[in-house]
């Protein structure tokens, strides 16, 4: 993980491998796809300081975080990723229908 | 103590040896030249069996990719490793947030740590439950996996017949029909427990060690990939492969007019993708024998290949035993990293 991969949350790596999922996408389709969605370039994909600010500002989950009412992981996040991914995530779906919001 | 002019490496099976650069230059061309007369593919160029011997010869413990070169990573029997085989008391859902928030994983897989879908089948509902308290808590996808593992519906354990006992009998017909009946009640069992994972939210369901028990067990999986994307199409199906040849113990099998004894990684992912998975997971063997340079030296010149034609993403199953990796328990980082570097920096991988 510490040699090759994305590191998850730290970065995008989780968001990536969402597109891989849903849409197939080889690697870099699937960086470009979430760099156009995230608004940054390629190279701050992979940034972990510069993914923090951009995932704590669009309140998609980080690694860790000093607890405070604006934070925002678990499901919270994966709603808003979601929205900006533009793409279902089958864990908020399945919560949205066990909660009546569907 | 080092020798003069020698660098260290190791052997398939762990064990540190030292080779000169002539010799590590040797075990390379010998890998490539072995994989391309097994897969009758194409040879790794000269530029990347230099960057091969470049990484192998690299100073440091662990080495890395490139910036911005970096992949994306799945697993198989993720979440047992730390409170089961690490003795470290923690839920599943405990576990998972370790995955997400300390190690830096893109996902990781939930399982039963009886790790096949015989015995996910009986607890299905319960392992579901087990997955959807961490998938409310956790934000990176998370999978549900486990073995198709054929050889476990043989009796006594299984109500078919056993084929490795009637083969070496003579009886073939009889084996053949054995595997036939294990296929069906695998594909039975693997889509029933995809059903109770979806309902719950999964994001993946990993087929992990496809092909472990012969073409009837690659068989297995590609019927239930093809039945779980049809039924549940927002929850991706992962095919990784148990080794880098499809054994055919049966023999006759096909999937879409396509006979699956023999088949390598570049011909498994073009069947992976007509049953509908969103990853296929490559393997090529490691040999204990041999060192690291001649094995990650052959599993490049597969995955390559496997690369080139894929159109679903390619993740290399870089565990124990498998794409360059030594046959031990406890890996040893330095050459982890540097067959994870080879193999995304030469193959064009999409993930490992």
């Amino acid at each position: 993980m510490l040699a090759a991969g994305m590191g998850g949350v730290r970065t995008a790596g989780d968001l990536v491998l969402r597109m891989q999922l849903a849409h197939k996408m080889r690697i870099d389709e699937a960086k470009a796809a979430v760099a156009e969605k995230l608004n940054v370039s390629l190279s701050d994909l992979t940034d972990v300081v510069v993914m923090s600010e951009v995932r704590e500002d669009l309140g998609i989950g980080l690694c860790h975080v000093e607890p405070s009412a604006q934070e925002n992981n678990g499901m919270e996040a994966k709603f808003r990723i979601s929205q900006k991914l533009g793409i279902k995530i089958n864990s908020v779906e399945r919560f949205k229908e066990r909660a009546g919001l569907k | 103590m080092t020798e003069a002019n020698k660098i260290f490496t190791r052997l398939g099976d762990g064990s540190g040896i030292w080779m000169t650069p002539e010799e590590i230059l040797a075990d390379i061309e010998a890998g490539v030249a072995d994989a391309v007369d097994r897969g009758k593919i194409e040879a790794l160029t000269s530029e990347e069996k230099q960057k091969i011997y470049d990484i192998v010869t690299m100073p440091g413990k662990i080495v890395g990719v490139e910036p911005g070169r970096e992949v994306v990573m799945s697993n198989d029997s993720g979440a047992y490793k730390i409170n089961v085989k690490s003795g470290i008391p923690m839920s599943v859902d405990t576990e998972v947030l370790v995955y997400e928030r300390v190690l830096g994983c893109d996902s990781v897989d939930v399982g039963n740590t009886d790790y096949n879908y015989k015995t996910a089948k009986g607890v299905a509902k319960r392992e579901a439950s087990k997955l959807k308290n961490a998938l409310n808590i956790s934000m990176m996808p998370l999978f549900y996996g486990a073995m198709p593992n054929l050889g476990f519906y043989t009796q006594p354990d299984g109500p078919v017949e056993n084929w490795a006992v009637l083969l070496p009998d003579g009886k073939i017909k009889e084996a053949m029909a054995a595997q036939e009946e294990a296929v069906h009640h695998a594909v039975r069992d693997m889509v029933y427990v995809a059903e109770q994972m979806y309902d719950v939210g999964a994001d993946g369901f990993q087929l992990d060690t496809s092909g472990a028990a012969g073409d009837a067990d690659f068989l297995a999986a590609l019927q239930a990939c093809e039945e779980i994307t049809a039924r549940f199409p927002g929850m991706g199906v992962e095919i990784g492969m148990a080794g880098e040849f499809v054994l055919g113990m049966h023999g006759r099998l096909k999937y879409k007019d396509v006979r699956l004894a023999g088949l390598y990684p570049h011909k498994q992912v073009k069947l992976a993708e007509q049953a509908g998975a969103s990853i296929f997971g490559a393997v090529v063997n490691t040999n204990c024998n041999k060192s690291f340079p001649w094995n990650i030296a052959r599993v490049c010149t597969f995955l390559k290949a496997c690369s080139e034609v894929a159109e679903i993403p390619v993740h290399a199953n870089v565990g124990m035993g498998v794409n360059g990796i030594p046959m031990c328990e406890i890996l040893p980082s330095d050459v982890v990293s540097k067959a994870d570097k080879a193999i995304v920096e030469i193959c064009r991988l999409d993930g490992l």
